[in-house]
Parts: structure tokens; C-alpha cells; sequence
């Protein structure tokens, strides 16, 4: 469980966070939605020690982030997963070098059993004959799956996505959904996942956190956000024409 | 005030490369690659420029004696002393800041405009010491390019000297060893390491530090290319100052 407390960030006179409480749960897809500009990426990088915010804690199962020395922040980056936007594969690297990587950084596992974990988690994201490729040579879906593998062959204890569908069509993007939930729920994980497409808040909302200006403008999961009458979430969520059409329909009682 | 931001930046970033040290087994691998990429890969374009280079000397340094009192070895002696002190340290060097500099800045622009160096550090990796260490390592071998620059421009200047039917074999050779001062060899290392050490770093620093997308990835190359040649040149300048003057 991650506990975020009142957190406050400034860049110059700009306050892009402005006070945010919020609780990311164990074994639950947590999403973090909102506009572009709403504070969701700072909020982020706060969480992941990038950012230092002005005022408040963010507490990792009840371990307060500001108290860490510098040896136990590492120590908690090694507890990490973090999906990027863009995969951030190294290029240079081969599927299975690349998923292997965060072990051989940090573990003293021998090569065969490294091997072997690293097969199993290519295995469990349906990558199986892709090891020996460059990311250059597989598709963005298939990118997206091996940055997944490498964020959980460490057994992480938290999982942070950005954008993990963003430039996927949508079945690629429902499947990268999916994947991420059933790793959630099989792992036991805090996974938190940026987003601002609302099929995935249908897929995978579990737990939703709605920011507007920096502000928590709302929470709850995916049955209550269709629910809402409040008009700051029914304005983003029902922004699109499909979503327009839905709503309309819910309105006229079909 | 932006210039001294960026030279205290570049300090902090090469105590960051000292820091936190990467596994030794993973650095062995990277230097090795790093070796092959920056040295072995710049074999090519270095022997043909020293060679053509060597003979054009020769040939200049010929075609201005027309004085009969000056003998022909002095040909060999010119092409010697501008290979050994200036050409190869100094002109490889510029040269090397395109080809290596160039690459050097834009391989990690571009992980950084993809995010892999944010991977590495979210990982808790020392990225500084993961991508840049290395490259230094390699670079401490960037010697023996020059030694090699070195002996194919002497070669070069033999072949265009003595082929091109400006200076006899052995005049030529006696040429070669007349006046020969040690020490200028050991200058020229002197200065060949500390540029070895600003091609590595230079560029290196406007990569890691980039902002933006791939078009700040060119723009940050072209103006790793120039500061990196204005910091050889200023340090060419303060090195032989200092030990030659």
C-alpha cells in the first residue's frame, strides 16, 4: 500500500499539486486519470522520488519516502517496477537481455537460473521464441510486454505504468490492460497506472484517482465514475463522442 | 550566467561518474563494447587521414625549399615534428570530436529523449557511472590511435617524399632522427590523454543533460562538436604553454 499524504508541489510560483491525500491499495489496479496539465506525471514522480514535493509524505507500507536514508531509497527502487510510456527498452539489448537486465544489476543469481526466471516471465506476457530480438524489431504491443516482463522478473512490490496504452490500437491496448491487472492480483502488487483512456478506467479501475488542476477532484472505482453526477468528472470522462453517445443513451433511460 | 551553471553542472557530473559503482562483472562488458565502438571503430578514418595528411606535409615542406643551401632532410625533420607535436594529438583529436563526440552525445540524447536513463535510475542504477564510466575507461586506450596516427603520417610523408621523388630513402631517414627530442613524444601523451579525457566527458555531458526531442538530439551533437574542439584547443594551448615554453 502506498499512503499519500497533503502533498504540495511547486515548479517556481506555479503550484501544479496543491494538497493531495490519497490511499494507492495492495492487489489493486489503482489509476491515476485526469487532463493533460492536471498534475498526474509530477504526482508520479513525486511518488517515485524524482520530484521532492514541498509539504506532505508518501509513505511505501507505512515507511515515510522523506525519512529514507539514501541506502534505503535504492534499496526501495530495487522493490520498483515502472512501465514507461514508450516501453524505454535499451535499444542495444536483446528481448531477453533487456528483461534480464534489473537482475543481473542487483541479484547474485547464477546465469542459468537468471535465464530461467527471465523464460518464465516472457513465458507469462506471451513472448515465448522472442528473446534473442532487438526492440527495434518487434511491434509496440510486443515493446510494452517486454517492459513489463523487466518491471516485474524482480518480484517487484510496486508498480508504477505511464501511459501504457498510449500508441497501442485498442485490442493491444485491452490486452496490455489485462496483463497488467492479472499481474497485479497474481503477484499481490501496488500497481498505479497514469492514464487518461477511459477504456482502460473500465478495464482495470479499481480504484480510481481523479486530479483537475492538482487538485484530488474525486475518487472512487470504475462502477461509480459511469455513476457520478459530478459534472468536474462527467465533463473528462464523457469528453469523447463514444462516451457522449453512452451518456446520452444512460440519460434517456436506455 | 548560464556558462557557469553548465561548467558546475559538468563538475557534478563527473563526481556522479566516480559515485556509486556498477557491478564489475556488467562494466567489464561495457568497456569492452565501449573499446570496439570509440577506438577500434575510428581505426579506419584516422590511419587514412594520417596517411594522406603525412604525404601532403612532405610534399608542402618540399615544394617551399628552394633554397640549395637547405638540405633535403629537413623534409623528414618538418613532417616529424608537425605529426608528432601538433597533427596527431591535436588535429585527430578535432576530428575524433566529430566522429566520437558526435556519437558519444547523440546515443545518450537519444536514451534519454526515449527514457532509458530515467529506466536506469528508477532501477536505483548509478546511470552516470553505467553509461559514462565506461566510455572513460575506453578512452584511456585513445593513445594508441595517436601512436598509430603518428607512424602511418610519417609513413605517409616517406611514401609521398621519397615515391614522389622530392628527398632520397636515406636522407629521408636521417632526416627522421636528426634533433630528436624525447620529450616531445612524452608532450604529446600528455596532451593526447587529457584530450582523451574532455572527448569522453564534453560530449558526454551534453548528451546526459539534453532536453527535448529528437531534433534538441542534433542540435545537442553539433554543440557538443564545438565546445568540445574550443576546450581542445584552449588545453592544447595551456598544455604546450606550459611544458614546451
Amino acid at each position: 500500500m502506498i499512503e499519500i499524504k497533503n502533498i504540495h508541489k511547486k515548479f517556481g510560483e506555479e503550484e501544479v499539486l496543491k494538497g493531495i491525500d490519497f490511499v494507492f491499495e495492495t492487489g489493486k489496479t489503482n489509476l491515476i486519470i485526469g487532463e493533460s496539465g492536471s498534475g498526474k506525471s509530477v504526482l508520479l514522480k513525486c511518488m517515485l522520488g524524482l520530484f521532492t514535493p514541498e509539504e506532505g509524505t508518501i509513505e511505501y507500507d507505512g515507511r515515510a519516502y522523506s525519512n529514507f536514508s539514501e541506502e534505503e531509497k535504492r534499496e526501495l527502487r530495487k522493490e520498483i517496477g515502472m512501465l514507461f510510456q514508450g516501453g524505454a527498452l535499451f535499444d542495444s539489448m536483446t528481448v531477453e537481455e533487456n528483461v534480464m537486465f534489473p537482475m543481473r544489476m542487483f541479484t547474485k543469481t547464477r546465469k542459468r537460473n537468471l535465464i530461467k526466471r527471465v523464460h518464465e516471465v516472457l513465458e507469462r506476457v506471451n513472448l515465448k521464441g522472442s528473446e534473442n530480438k532487438f526492440p527495434g524489431e518487434i511491434s509496440g504491443g510486443m515493446q510494452k510486454r517486454v517492459a513489463i516482463a523487466r518491471a516485474i522478473v524482480n518480484k517487484p512490490k510496486y508498480l508504477f505504468c505511464d501511459e501504457p496504452n498510449s500508441g497501442l490500437d485498442p485490442n493491444t491496448a485491452t490486452v496490455i490492460d489485462n496483463l497488467i491487472m492479472e499481474l497485479t492480483k497474481e503477484y499481490n502488487i501496488t500497481t498505479i497506472v497514469i492514464t487518461h483512456d477511459m477504456n482502460s478506467v473500465m478495464e482495470i479501475g479499481e480504484n480510481i484517482a481523479f486530479l483537475k488542476d492538482g487538485v484530488l477532484a474525486w475518487k472512487g472505482d470504475k462502477t461509480q465514475i459511469f455513476k457520478t453526477d459530478d459534472k468536474t468528472v462527467t465533463d473528462f470522462v464523457y469528453s469523447s463522442n463514444l462516451f457522449k453517445k453512452v451518456r446520452k443513451a444512460q440519460l434517456q433511460g436506455h | 550566467m548560464s556558462y557557469l551553471n553548465s561548467i558546475g553542472e559538468y563538475f557534478l557530473m563527473i563526481k556522479g561518474i566516480f559515485g556509486r559503482m556498477t557491478k564489475g562483472i556488467i562494466l567489464k562488458s561495457l568497456i569492452f563494447k565501449e573499446i570496439d565502438v570509440l577506438i577500434i571503430g575510428s581505426l579506419g578514418i584516422v590511419s587514412f587521414i594520417s596517411f594522406f595528411i603525412g604525404g601532403v606535409v612532405a610534399i608542402q615542406t618540399a615544394l617551399n625549399l628552394n633554397n640549395p643551401l637547405i638540405p633535403k632532410t629537413l623534409i623528414a625533420f618538418a613532417a616529424r615534428q608537425s605529426i608528432i607535436l601538433e597533427f596527431a594529438p591535436t588535429f585527430i583529436s578535432i576530428i575524433m570530436a566529430g566522429k566520437v563526440g558526435s556519437f558519444i552525445t547523440s546515443s545518450l540524447g537519444s536514451m534519454r529523449v526515449t527514457e532509458q536513463i530515467d529506466a536506469l535510475e528508477i532501477m536505483g542504477v548509478n546511470s552516470l557511472n553505467y553509461l559514462i564510466f565506461p566510455k572513460i575507461i575506453a578512452m584511456l586506450t585513445y593513445p594508441f590511435v595517436i601512436a598509430i596516427s603518428m607512424f602511418l603520417g610519417i609513413l605517409g610523408a616517406y611514401a609521398a617524399g621519397v615515391w614522389g621523388g622530392f628527398v632520397g630513402s636515406d636522407a629521408f631517414i636521417e632526416g627522421l632522427q636528426s634533433d630528436f627530442e624525447g620529450f616531445h613524444l612524452v608532450y604529446a601523451f600528455i596532451k593526447t590523454f587529457l584530450f582523451a579525457m574532455i572527448l569522453a566527458t564534453i560530449p558526454a555531458y551534453h548528451g546526459y543533460y539534453m532536453k527535448g526531442g529528437a531534433l534538441e538530439v542534433g542540435k545537442a551533437s553539433t554543440t557538443a562538436f564545438v565546445w568540445t574542439s574550443v576546450v581542445l584547443i584552449i588545453t592544447n594551448y595551456v598544455v604546450t604553454q606550459l611544458l614546451l615554453s
